[in-house]
Order: C-alpha cells, then sequence, then structure tokens
C-alpha cells in the first residue's frame, strides 16, 4: 500500500508546556484515521500542523514521502486538505465562489480561477452531493451543508489527504451521519483521510485506524478493533466506558456506564 | 431555500454593462455644468474643435471657453473620478484585509496622517505643490507607524493592526489640533479647516499627474490581486491551509491600499464616507467576490464622486466642501441600506 502521510516523533509546545511529544503515525492510500482523545490534549494543534498553519517544535511529517518543512505554503495546500470545525466568514459569498477559493494553491499570484478551475470546482460539489447549493449564500446555509461545502473547498485542492477537524461537533443527529457517510464514500474513491473526532462511535463507523491523544502524547495507535477498547477510552476519558458488539449490525459500540450514584 | 439563493449581478447583464459605462457618460456631462455659463452648444462645438485639432497637431487660439472647459473643468473631473476610485478600491481592500465590513480606507490613521501633512505644509509654505506632498508623506508614514506598532506584538493577528491604526490616527489629530491651535487665524487657518473638508477646486493637471502615478500603481496591484483578497476573507488559519503566505500577502494590500488612500487625500483633502459606502453598495450589486467586486467599486466610487463634486461647484455661488455633502449623501444611504438589510454581510 502507498504511503501517503507519515508523522515521526512529531512534538509541538507552546509557551513553556508542550500541547504533545513523540507522535507518530502514518496512513495508507484511500484510509481513514480518527484521532481520539479528551478535550485540550491537542487534536487540534496535531491536525493545523500537518495542514502547515502551526509550526511544530520538532519531528518531521511527510506527505507522499516529501518533508513538509522542504516545501513551501502553496505546495502543502496541493497535498494536504484541511477542513476547519467551523467557518465565520462575514461577507456573503455564493457556495461557487467559496469552493473554488480550493483552487488557491493552483493560481498564480495574479491569476483567478479560470474554467478549468470552475470545472474541478463543479466536481468537489458533485462528489459531496451538493450540486443545487451552487449559487446558495455560504453563510445563511445550515451548520450541516456548510460543513459540507467546506470538504468540497478541500477536495478542489485536489489534494492527496484530507485534514477534518472534529467534522461533526456542530451537528445534529442525522447530519453526523451523512457528513460520515460522505467521508467512507471519498475513502473508497481513494482519498487518505485523517480526522478528529469526539465520538468514538465515528471511529466503529467510518475508521480502519484510530490513535488516541491524552496526556500529552500517543496512547495508542492501530487498528480501531484494537485501540477503541473499555481499558483505553476509560482512561483517556477518565469515566468508565463500555464497548460491545451488537450482533445484528455486525459493529462495535461504545457507551459509558451508567453515572455513579451520590 | 429562495432567501438563501445569491441575486447577484450577472457579469453580461445590461445593468453591468451600464455601471461601466457610468463614469464615461457622467465625465462627458460634467463638462457641461459649472458656475460658469457655457451654453450647450459652445461646449459641443468646443469639443469638436479642440479634438479636431488635437487629432490634426494644430493650435486653437485660446478662448474664455476653452480655458474653461480644460483648464479647470476637466482635471477637476478626471481628479474626482481618481480620488472617488481610489477611496472606494481601498475601502474595499482594506474590508477584506481585516475580515471587517465597516472598515475605511482611514482605518491605519492614514487620514490623520495626510491631514497633519497638509496642516504643517500650509503653516510652512503658500505652495499647494509642498501641501500635497507633506500631506502624502505624513499618510505614509502614519501607516508604517501603525504597521510596525503591529508588528512589534508578534503573531497577533488584524485586531492589533486595527488598535495600532487607532493610537497612531489620535495622535496625528492632537497634532492637528495643535496645528491650528497655533496657526494664523486670518489666514491659515480657514485654509485647514477648509482643507480638511475636502475639496477639489484648486486641482490643477500637475497635481493629478503626480498623484496619479502612485494611484494608479496601487490600484492595479490591487485589481491583479483581488482574488487573494477574497481569500484573506476566511481567515489567517484557513488563508494559509489554502497556500497563501498569509503575512506577506497582507502587507502588500495594506500598503498598496494606503498608497492609494494617501494619494487621493493629498489631491482633494479628508472625504469621508465614500471608501466606506461606495464597497457596500458595490458588493450588493455584483457579490462580495472581489473578482467583481474591486472593478465595480472603481466605476461606483468614481461616479459617486463625480457626482458629489459636480453638486459642490454648481448648488452655490461659494463652493460646498465635498466631505460635507459625501456625509450628508453617504450617512442616510447607509442607514438605509441597513434598513433594507440589503448590505452584503450578515
Amino acid at each position: 500500500m502507498e504511503l501517503i502521510l507519515d508523522v515521526k516523533s512529531l512534538s509541538f509546545t507552546y509557551g513553556t508546556g508542550a500541547v504533545f511529544e513523540d507522535v507518530s503515525f502514518s496512513i495508507e492510500k484511500g484510509k481513514v484515521m480518527c484521532i481520539l482523545g479528551p478535550n485540550g490534549a491537542g487534536k487540534s494543534t496535531l491536525i493545523k500542523c500537518i495542514a502547515g498553519i502551526l509550526q511544530p517544535s520538532g519531528g518531521s511529517i511527510s506527505i507522499l514521502g516529501r518533508d513538509t518543512s522542504l516545501l513551501n505554503q502553496s505546495e502543502i495546500a496541493k497535498g494536504i486538505g484541511y477542513v476547519p470545525q467551523q467557518n465565520d466568514t462575514v461577507f456573503p459569498f455564493t457556495v461557487l465562489d467559496f469552493v473554488a477559493m480550493g483552487r488557491t494553491p493552483h493560481l498564480s499570484m495574479f491569476s483567478s480561477p479560470k474554467e478549468d478551475d470552475i470545472m474541478i470546482t463543479r466536481e468537489s460539489l458533485k462528489m459531496v452531493g451538493i450540486s443545487e447549493l451552487e449559487g446558495s449564500i455560504f453563510s445563511k446555509l445550515s451548520g450541516g451543508q456548510r460543513q459540507l461545502v467546506m470538504i468540497a473547498r478541500a477536495l478542489t485542492q485536489k489534494p492527496s489527504l484530507l485534514l477534518l477537524d472534529e467534522p461533526t461537533s456542530h451537528l445534529d443527529f442525522g447530519n453526523q451521519v451523512k457528513v460520515l457517510e460522505i467521508i467512507k464514500k471519498l475513502a473508497v474513491s481513494g482519498m487518505s483521510i485523517l480526522m478528529n473526532t469526539h465520538m468514538p462511535d465515528h471511529a466503529f463507523l467510518v475508521g480502519d485506524n484510530a490513535a488516541v491523544l491524552s496526556g500529552n502524547r500517543m496512547m495508542s495507535v492501530g487498528k480501531v478493533a484494537d485501540v477503541v477498547n473499555n481499558i483505553n477510552m476509560s482512561s483517556a476519558y477518565g469515566i468508565d466506558v463500555v464497548v460491545r458488539e451488537i450482533e445484528e449490525m455486525d459493529r462495535k459500540v461504545c457507551i459509558p456506564c451508567n453515572p455513579s450514584e451520590y | 431555500m429562495s432567501d438563501k439563493q445569491a441575486v447577484y449581478l450577472d457579469n453580461r447583464s445590461y445593468a453591468v454593462i451600464l455601471l461601466y459605462t457610468l463614469p464615461f457618460v457622467l465625465m462627458l456631462l460634467s463638462l457641461f455644468v459649472g458656475r460658469y455659463h457655457i451654453p450647450v452648444s459652445s461646449v459641443i462645438s468646443e469639443l469638436f474643435l479642440s479634438s479636431r485639432a488635437f487629432l490634426l497637431g494644430i493650435s486653437l487660439p485660446m478662448s474664455t471657453n476653452h480655458t474653461v472647459l480644460f483648464s479647470i473643468r476637466l482635471p477637476r473631473i478626471i481628479a474626482a473620478l481618481l480620488v472617488g476610485s481610489a477611496l472606494s478600491v481601498a475601502g474595499a481592500s482594506f474590508q477584506g484585509v481585516f475580515q471587517n465590513p465597516l472598515v475605511s480606507p482611514y482605518i491605519l490613521g492614514v487620514g490623520a496622517g495626510a491631514g497633519f501633512g497638509a496642516c504643517l505644509g500650509i503653516l510652512l509654505s503658500d505652495s499647494y505643490m509642498f501641501v500635497q506632498l507633506l500631506a502624502f508623506i505624513f499618510g505614509l508614514l502614519a501607516m508604517f507607524s501603525a504597521i510596525l506598532m503591529g508588528k512589534v506584538s508578534k503573531g497577533a493577528g488584524n485586531l492589533v493592526f486595527v488598535l495600532s491604526g487607532i493610537i497612531v490616527g489620535s495622535i496625528f489629530t492632537s497634532l492637528i489640533s495643535l496645528a491650528k491651535y497655533i496657526a494664523d487665524p486670518y489666514d491659515d487657518l480657514p485654509e485647514i479647516v477648509f482643507w480638511l473638508m475636502g475639496s477639489l477646486s484648486s486641482v490643477r493637471y500637475v497635481d493629478v499627474l503626480w498623484l496619479a502615478i502612485p494611484l494608479i500603481i496601487g490600484i492595479t496591484i490591487l485589481l491583479l490581486l483581488r482574488w487573494r483578497i477574497n481569500v484573506l476573507t476566511l481567515g489567517d488559519e484557513e488563508a494559509k491551509s489554502l497556500g497563501v503566505d498569509i503575512d506577506k500577502m497582507r502587507l502588500v494590500i495594506i500598503i498598496c491600499a494606503t498608497l492609494v488612500t494617501s494619494a487621493a487625500v493629498s489631491l482633494s483633502g479628508i472625504i469621508g464616507w465614500v471608501g466606506l459606502v461606495v464597497p457596500h453598495i458595490a458588493r450588493m450589486l455584483v457579490g462580495p467576490n472581489y473578482v467583481k467586486l474591486l472593478p465595480a467599486s472603481i466605476a461606483i466610487g468614481a461616479s459617486f464622486l463625480l457626482l458629489v463634486d459636480d453638486l459642490a461647484r454648481t448648488m452655490t455661488a461659494t463652493e460646498i466642501p465635498l466631505g460635507i455633502i459625501t456625509s450628508l449623501v453617504g450617512a442616510p444611504l447607509f442607514a438605509y441600506l441597513i434598513k433594507r438589510g440589503r448590505l452584503g454581510w450578515n
């Protein structure tokens, strides 16, 4: 299998304290990796380091075998698409204009998207199933639609790796699953995906691999079934957790135990 | 669903074609108006004769009509078009870079800086050119102090620039007050007050010519970078993830927008509201995409200021300062747009 992302003993320090240290993992083509961990464990920071938004303090990141510290911002953007948790744009861009901004790393300094770029933009909209939103105003869409538009924008960069920072955290139950379905579909079509999530169940739904970031370090990394277990989840989140197989769905679920009575 | 649909004008629509021909039509019509009465037929024959003479390379005998049309009205018309475009382009660009639709071209203290430069020029000499030069230099100086101050706190984003702008602006505003306080109340003080309210009454070709250089350079660079301004409106992190070197890009856009504002202010004095309101009207018509927004802002800004200047020089026997009219027209217009909820932001 082709290696898309290779992270080696990465660390990030903010001020005097380490956010995380010695984080290593890799992603192969067409695989989905879910990063789990409690609030403040540095999941978003890790994704931003890989996206080239933040500068790691140590270690290395390679995309398709090329060390990102040797690449400039637009070369990184051609290889890695980043989908933020949310976007607070104040200006009423149309969805088409907004998604076309994903072409920026492929455009020279003084040019704007041409017909081919608009074609690629429309393909991305189609891929996430929102072609009909093309003429709508981005800032007036619902949270779920906006998440899909931002995924489409990242796809328009034509990256080899998609980074999603808690793509479902602002969404209702139904929209969470819809976004996960799109993620699964993209992975099947060959896209490699790294996503943060608060829900261990999401790893069972779409993940091939999982990692747990807790207490400044990578606690566990590997196949979802090996990583998302009672012991790891209980220790990462500090609560009692049960992982059970639901036979008729052939899938595992992760649920918290009843709160202790006081 | 329908209220989410964008209602921006298409680039090929008649309205957009009309928008871009408007400045040229107004330019021609403005030659006909003024306090000195020239009959319509004389203007037309003068225009015809002069263009023929120009094409054949012969010189005409000087007439009063000729002087009024080509040495007084025309430079003023060109200046109004340039200043209107400049303030609107600068306003739109600053609004994008600072991701804030309420930002005006004077955000980084450029207006106050240029104002103080002009005061200094008026106090020190009688040369109009010297006043313009000092206004231009102090406008740029204000911007560089604001940027330098913003750079000191490393890694801090837009907000620090805005705060530095407020600080620099307030220092120069105090210096303007000081200049007024010590100015000769019969001679220099009225001139300072009049300059600060904005006017194009004493513009000559030579002023237009030298200030057009920084103005056109700045506008051209902003037009070339207009797609990148779109990306900057997404915020630092997203722009970075889309491959934009944000620190460099933001600096280039701020410098160009200031260059343009400074040149405009040197030519006309301080004219408020144009740089704030015109980008909103443009955004309402063609949408927030800077690829269309900047050209539309130029067309609307140029037309608006030319109309205002026509009013300023014809309404009363003595000229009304431009800044007064732009505020009197611009502020109610802005209030109306807010009420209609048609502004291009939520």
